[in-house]
């Protein structure tokens, strides 16, 4: 590829990263404006309404400027992080994400490697026995995965593993690292049962397109040997749909995280997200929202560039249709 | 055996569940038992969805209570039945709302092309990477519960879905030669999308609202297990298992009967889905 050209890709979804970062965060800065009641007032929340405290909520989130000035100052604190103080607790919502992040982190860390283990390996295995009772079987795994949302799947997961066999504790986050990760175990597997079944369906696919093409028989005839024509050859191309897909994953991931964490319990960021809008913490709202539009829009230029090296097909050469 | 003359319509329909496989065919059967419960399942139940019986408590499943009672002595076998009927409403509306959707602006996009085209689909690839059900926990936390709320917010995340199948089947049309003929005799841009491509798509967009049904559903309970669906109390399955969670150690079919519900259900409509679009889509190339 031609770098010029490579270089101008890249600047171009900089840009429109960008320009989204921008369009999204005047939403999130919006919500405050959408919650019902005046501004002054879903801030106060239940604290006490004297006449100082509601000054001091003007001054500390100037609300007696124009709307635009508002946005600005929001965005500017924004940028370096800073969303306020929760309205709940008081905490800076920077701190209160920090504190819950590692558990949402190493959940999310968990699921998808044994969701890529699983996918990615029953997949394959799907495609090289086409048509059979396997191939069948893993297929319908994948079909109930994908219509389970996360809060039954872990229900079920919670009856089975917890309740009648007894072989993982049913609440709690345990001690210490070996401990930490047992009682991890339940809710990643349903984590990685939803995203699993997805990554099925797409490497599957196409396996099943990879290993009908010329060039994997002609390696065959080249005496190249079975493992690598498999991984190195079809499997590498069919990642490519794979890739396609991943915003659509991250996307089931996330959603199913936030149902995890309710079902199990785990007070990570999900849990926070849901509890935050119970109480119409608004600040605390704008604080993870603005957080997921970044995260998604970072894995959208991230697959973009990914696509580079997966497939040197691609050639940036104008905007795709 | 009534009559022996059978129109193409009707053959196209036997050919169709005959060859259907056994998965297929249970689903169609489910599906069918779930719209008899919505139908008359308020006959069948022995118990009212929300009638208490403090007196009994929590009881493990018996022969008064076939799925046993929750923490206030409600029915759940009742309840699971009377939940039908939020489980088919809710989806439905979003999947006939989300057809319209899809089928005016993915015809648009289709036919006419240029800006209109590019305009509509990006809004769509802008849909597609939004974590649709996060953005609807924060919009109906922020305006506040309700229910209409949702169904709205749910079309309104379901449509970029039809909107590029449709876009994509009505690019294929455009190019066959009938539909050129109809743009010789002059007719009306209306007349040509309505009357002569529609029904073409039709069958895909028909499949297609079973999958989007089984992803309704499935989002609809999970705003109901988060409380920020359906109000509290009611016989909803999401809510239901939400409430009855933490019975698992004392009556597990509780939160097991109104769980296994929407799985069944989400993935007997997905298999339809699934299979209908094989066939469709075969179908449409063989022509």
């Amino acid at each position: 590829m031609n770098r010029r050209n490579l270089a101008l890709f890249i600047a171009r979804r900089l840009i429109a990263a960008a320009v989204l970062l921008v369009i999204m965060s005047g939403a999130v800065f919006g919500l405050l404006y959408a919650t019902p009641g005046s501004a002054e007032q879903v801030l106060l929340g239940t604290r006490v309404a004297n006449e100082e405290t509601r000054e001091n909520i003007r001054q500390r989130y100037n609300l007696d400027e124009p709307l635009p000035t508002q946005y600005w100052l929001w965005a500017e604190d924004a940028i370096r992080l800073d969303f306020g103080e929760s309205i709940r607790t008081g905490e800076p919502v920077l701190v209160a994400i920090r504190d819950r992040a590692s558990l949402s982190l190493r959940l999310g860390a968990y699921g998808f490697v044994v969701a890529f283990v699983a996918g990615i390996g029953l997949g394959v295995l799907a495609a090289l026995k086409n048509r059979s009772g396997v191939d069948r079987a893993v297929v319908s795994l994948s079909v109930v995965g994908a219509s389970s949302p996360a809060f039954v799947t872990g229900v079920f997961f919670l009856y089975v593993f917890a309740v009648l066999l007894g072989w993982f504790p049913a609440f709690g986050q345990g001690e210490g690292l070996a401990d930490q990760l047992w009682h991890l175990t339940l809710p990643a597997l349903t984590l990685a049962f939803g995203a699993a079944a997805l990554l099925i369906r797409f490497t599957r696919a196409g396996m099943i397109t990879a290993l009908e093409q010329d060039y994997v028989t002609f390696a065959r005839a080249r005496g190249v040997s079975e493992p690598r024509v498999l991984f190195g050859y079809a499997l590498r191309n069919a990642m490519i749909p794979v890739v396609t897909a991943s915003t659509v994953l991250l996307a089931a991931t996330l959603t199913g995280a936030v149902l995890i964490e309710v079902t199990f319990a785990l007070p990570g960021l999900g849990a926070l997200l849901v509890d935050s809008v119970a109480f119409k913490d608004v600040l605390m709202v704008q604080g993870l929202t603005m957080l997921l539009a970044a995260v998604a829009v970072l894995t959208n230029l991230l697959t973009d560039i990914l696509y580079l090296f997966v497939d040197p097909r691609i050639r940036y050469t104008r905007v795709a249709p | 055996m009534t009559s022996l003359v059978v129109g193409p319509r009707a053959q196209v329909g036997r050919r169709l569940l005959r060859s259907s496989p056994l998965t297929v065919t249970v689903s169609f059967v489910f599906v069918g038992l779930l719209i008899f419960l919505a139908l008359f399942g308020p006959l069948l139940a022995p118990h009212g969805p929300e009638s208490l019986n403090l007196a009994t408590g929590l009881t493990t499943p018996n022969g008064e209570f076939w799925f046993g009672t929750d923490d206030l002595g409600r029915d759940v076998f009742s309840r699971t039945i009377y939940g039908v009927r939020y489980a088919l409403f809710g989806p439905v509306l979003i999947v006939v709302g989300a057809f319209v959707i899809g089928n005016v602006l993915g015809l648009a996009a289709g036919y006419r092309g240029g800006l209109l085209d590019a305009s509509i689909m990006r809004w769509v690839d802008l849909m597609y990477a939004v974590p649709g059900l996060l953005v609807t926990i924060v919009l109906i936390g922020v305006l506040g519960a309700s229910y209409l709320l949702a169904v709205v917010v749910l079309v309104v995340l379901t449509s970029p879905f039809d909107t590029r199948i449709i876009r994509g089947v009505t690019l294929e049309q455009r190019s066959l030669p009938y539909v050129e003929a109809a743009r010789t005799l002059g007719l009306p841009v209306r007349a040509i999308l309505f009357r002569h491509i529609f029904p073409n798509i039709l069958p895909i967009s028909f499949a297609n609202a079973f999958l989007n049904f089984a992803f309704s559903l499935v989002a609809l309970s999970a705003l109901s297990f988060l409380g920020l669906g359906i109000g509290p109390g009611t016989a909803d399955w999401g809510r239901m298992l939400s409430e009855s969670r933490l019975l698992l150690f004392d009556n597990p079919v509780a939160a097991l009967a109104p769980g296994g519900m929407i799985v069944l259900t989400a993935t007997s409509m997905n298999l339809i889905g699934d299979w209908l679009y094989d066939r469709l889509a075969d179908r449409g190339r063989a022509r």
